[in-house]
């Protein structure tokens, strides 16, 4: 294993490299097809290179670890906006996160709903491509169309076209307040249906989840306090046709609840193994129903966890849909022998093809990661 | 502004090109008199002008591909063109080239409140995005300022912002699909009603390209329900630097409003002589608005309250009413048309970090004596996009050139304060031969590696965005071809 101390010996290394390269930040997200070389980190790389709270603009190298970017960020009154999940109790796995490996998943949260995705609040990078050149994109403004953004596409690369050195963040205040909204015991239409009036409503919705397994439908509201209880009375009438809405606003209490959502701790510890499905959120329950397993719902409906028997082929399952679903959690075998990203229709994966082809012309970045 | 010599090949094969496009097009849909293309010669980047060899105007995704593949098979550059309004010359033909303008292609497909999202032909306006979904109370967020007439298309090229983009963000954050014809005419579905790709992140690489991947002939795109209310407060004080220390406060205080305009001395000066909006006449005004029910509203304005008078403001506004939330807005909203009435004059849009605000306006005024033409700055100060408007007279030899040099020097500025070229407006053709003050070689190698990828002829807008040197050898490469 190599673990270059700064971009230029990463660049080297890339340059030097005579085979597949295993590209690792924390190492807690084990996702996509088993890749075989030369484990490289990026953990050398780490620090926190400048932080303005008045400019809304953090920005690190890719090896820092998220908790010191998070704790940097709390010390203001500030987070990053989308939330990013925790796989480690999921996936099995232990070690500390980085801000470059949340990057390189795109790694969002339920606020991913309000506040976007990674993608979206990643204003810059600097990455090494698989020649080992050393390029950079975007910067630290957050209004920037200057050439093309080739930030958004290493955004959930998986260090398949280069690899992260630096990443530079948007990031927004935290709220004084928040509150959950509670309604138990819908069916999976009628909490999308009501988890859809919610974010349609004016209130700001933040959170929108259901949970069939303890049969409860959730939707959180974050700010000043004031104007938290003010939109959580508002939303509970809203609401009131789909059953008793109670309202939880204990800061403690809320931060859990969702930090649960976020982790899926529902399907911790249980054996199976884990589908994502992005989907319109409307046509979230019919699909859900053809996983023939334990689900969750995040995003309104439009994100569903689904826990099934080891080795199923969900996609044969799920048949032909509007979006995509991807295999989180599996055996090395079973990652092996079903395409853990969705495959993409023949114009758009000859797309992605010829890009791997052209920012990694040997082919020796996470070879066969994301596709074979 | 050089353009790479017009093909000969190409210009003495009009009439054929033209005649393999009206064979295969409907008759109204091909332009080819010399007066009529005429129309076509420029966008709003108005110093430059050249009229196209034919103009093609498709009503559906298939005849956009049919056009395609004919160009593509005859060598003949495209460019692509929405409504016009670039104002960085994005749509600036060649003489050798097809514009191909979505302006026909402007229904709403799909309206869809409950996963909250509207399907939209590319050539729709911006604003009548807006129009299709308000009687139900939603909008779209992204609010250039040229929404009245700019196409959802364009919109899509530039990534486009606005005043409300702080919390908003801008046309890459509401944009979840698209459906894409690539020059060689292969019809492609991009993302769609879900959210985030699958596999790499086309959608976001395709946002913000300039035209030069494809041309986008339908839109998912997002919507949202309209806030309850919206209240501006007008801030006005002695110093930018007071003003600049202002916004960085209001931001640490957790205050996220949904704009925060900045307008200087000189553009307070002319907005109000034309305006008549009743500004206090000060070295800088802040504009800042929020959003919320009316308690929200009076919570969030009280606490901007607070910290503006930590900073001796010399004139605190809130609007009481309707009626003078309009005329807050009134004075920034003319800015622009003030200082055509003043002169000609040309807009920058490059950003910079919001920390760097007041010596960047220092350093631009100690600029605009040394080339002796005056320059007004209004400004997204959330989010540090700035619109300096330096004023020239374009009957007078050689003012244009100097106020094009003084604009470079200004924007060059931005790159060194760690900012960029442009935050909204795109690269086009003016800001082309700057794009190695910010980018190095590598940098716009693996930006035009991306172009190989989708457009491997360079035919599509191929002259815009690298500067022409970078550019030659992929350009003439597909001419030998």
């Amino acid at each position: 294993m190599s673990s270059p101390a700064t971009e230029t010996e990463l660049s080297e290394k890339v340059a030097g490299a005579k085979g597949p390269l295993r590209v690792v930040g924390g190492g807690t997200r084990p996702v996509g097809r088993p890749v075989a070389g030369e484990l490289v980190s990026v953990k050398g790389l780490a620090g926190i290179d400048l932080y303005e709270p008045g400019a809304l603009t953090l920005v690190a190298k890719a090896g820092t670890p998220l908790a010191e970017v998070e704790g940097a960020l709390a010390a203001e009154g500030q987070r990053l906006p989308f939330e990013p999940m925790d796989h480690r109790a999921l996936l099995g796995t232990s070690g500390d996160p980085t801000i470059g490996g949340v990057v390189a998943a795109n790694v969002s949260g339920p606020r991913r709903i309000q506040s976007g995705a990674c993608r979206d609040s990643l204003i810059g990078v600097r990455f090494v491509d698989g020649s080992g050149a050393v390029v950079k994109n975007g910067g630290r403004v957050m209004k920037n169309v200057t050439g093309y953004d080739l930030v958004k596409l290493m955004a959930g690369s998986w260090g398949t076209l280069g690899i992260l050195t630096e990443v530079a963040f948007k990031v927004l205040p935290a709220p004084e307040a928040a509150a959950t909204l509670a309604i138990g015991g819908l069916g999976d239409r009628q909490a999308v249906e009501a988890m859809a009036v919610g974010l349609g409503s004016p209130f700001e919705v933040t959170g929108a989840a259901h949970l069939p397994d303890e049969g409860r439908t959730l939707l959180r509201i974050e700010g000043f306090a004031a104007s938290v209880a003010y939109r959580a009375g508002r939303l509970a009438e809203l609401l009131a046709p789909f059953g008793t809405v109670e309202v939880e606003d204990g800061a403690d209490q809320v931060g859990q609840q969702w930090a649960r959502i976020r982790d899926v701790a529902a399907f911790v510890g249980r054996p199976g193994d884990v589908w994502r499905i992005s989907v319109k959120p409307t046509d979230a329950p019919d699909l859900a129903a053809r996983t023939g397993g334990d689900v969750l719902f995040d995003w309104g409906g439009g994100l569903i966890w689904a826990l099934v028997p080891e080795g199923t082929d969900l996609r044969a399952r799920l048949g032909a849909f509007a979006g995509h679903a991807t295999l989180v959690r599996a055996s090395a075998e079973t990652r092996a022998r079903i395409a853990p990203f969705h495959p993409e229709p023949p114009p758009v994966a000859a797309v992605a093809a010829a890009l791997k082809a052209k920012f990694d012309p040997r082919g020796i970045l996470n070879p066969g990661l994301m596709t074979a | 502004m050089d353009m790479p010599t017009p093909d000969a090949a190409i210009l003495s094969r009009k009439s054929k090109i033209v005649e393999r496009l009206r064979a295969a097009l409907p008759q109204a849909a091909v332009i080819h008199d010399e007066a009529e293309v005429r129309a076509y010669e420029c966008d709003a980047l108005t110093a430059y002008r050249c009229p196209p060899l034919a103009v093609v105007l498709p009503a559906t995704t298939e005849e956009v591909a049919i056009a395609l593949r004919i160009c593509h098979a005859e060598g003949v550059p495209v460019v692509p063109r929405g409504s016009g309004t670039s104002l960085a010359g994005g749509a600036l033909p060649t003489a050798d080239s097809v514009i191909l303008g979505v302006s026909r292609m402007n229904k709403v497909l799909e309206t869809d409140y409950d996963n909250r999202f509207i399907r939209v032909q590319t050539g729709r306006t911006n604003l009548s995005v807006t129009g299709a979904v308000e009687q139900e109370d939603f909008f779209y967020a992204p609010d250039p300022s040229s929404q009245l007439a700019c196409a959802i298309a364009g919109n899509i090229a530039m990534n486009s912002g606005g005043a409300h983009c702080l919390k908003y963000g801008v046309t890459t954050n509401n944009l979840m699909g698209v459906t894409m014809v690539t020059m060689d005419g292969t019809v492609m579905e991009i993302g769609g009603a879900h959210l985030d790709a699958g596999g790499y992140d086309l959608l976001g690489v395709i946002c913000g390209s300039e035209g030069q991947l494809g041309v986008v002939t339908e839109a998912t795109l997002r919507i949202l329900r309209k806030p309850e209310g919206a209240r501006p407060v007008l801030i006005g004080f002695d110093s930018n630097e007071v003003a600049g220390a202002c916004v960085s406060d209001i931001i640490k205080a957790g205050v996220l409003p949904v704009a925060i305009e900045f307008m200087d001395r000189p553009c307070i000066e002319a907005t109000e002589a034309f305006a008549k909006a009743g500004y206090p006449m000060c070295e800088a005004l802040l504009i800042v608005e929020v959003e919320g029910s009316p308690a929200e509203i009076d919570e969030q304005l009280g606490l901007i309250a607070q910290i503006a008078r930590r900073h001796d403001p010399v004139e605190l506004r809130e609007a009481q009413s309707e009626d003078e939330a309009k005329r807050i807005w009134l004075g920034r909203k003319s800015a622009f048309g003030a200082m055509g009435q003043i002169n000609d004059y040309m807009c920058l849009d490059g950003t910079i970090p919001v920390s760097s605000l007041p010596y960047v306006l220092k350093r631009i005024g100690e600029m605009s004596k040394d080339y002796g033409l005056g320059v007004a700055n209004v400004f997204h100060a959330g989010d540090g996009n700035m619109h300096p408007l330096i004023l020239f007279d374009a009957n007078k030899p050689g003012d244009l050139e100097l106020c094009e040099a003084f604009g470079a020097d200004i924007l060059k500025l931005c790159v060194e304060v760690g900012g960029c070229l442009t935050g909204e407006h795109g690269v086009g053709i003016e800001k082309r031969d700057l794009m190695t003050t910010q980018f190095a070689p590598a940098d716009l190698e693996a930006q035009m590696r991306v172009k190989d990828v989708f457009d491997p002829a360079w035919l599509l807008n191929p002259a815009k965005v690298f500067p022409l040197s970078v550019s030659r050898e992929r350009r003439e490469r597909q001419v030998a071809a």
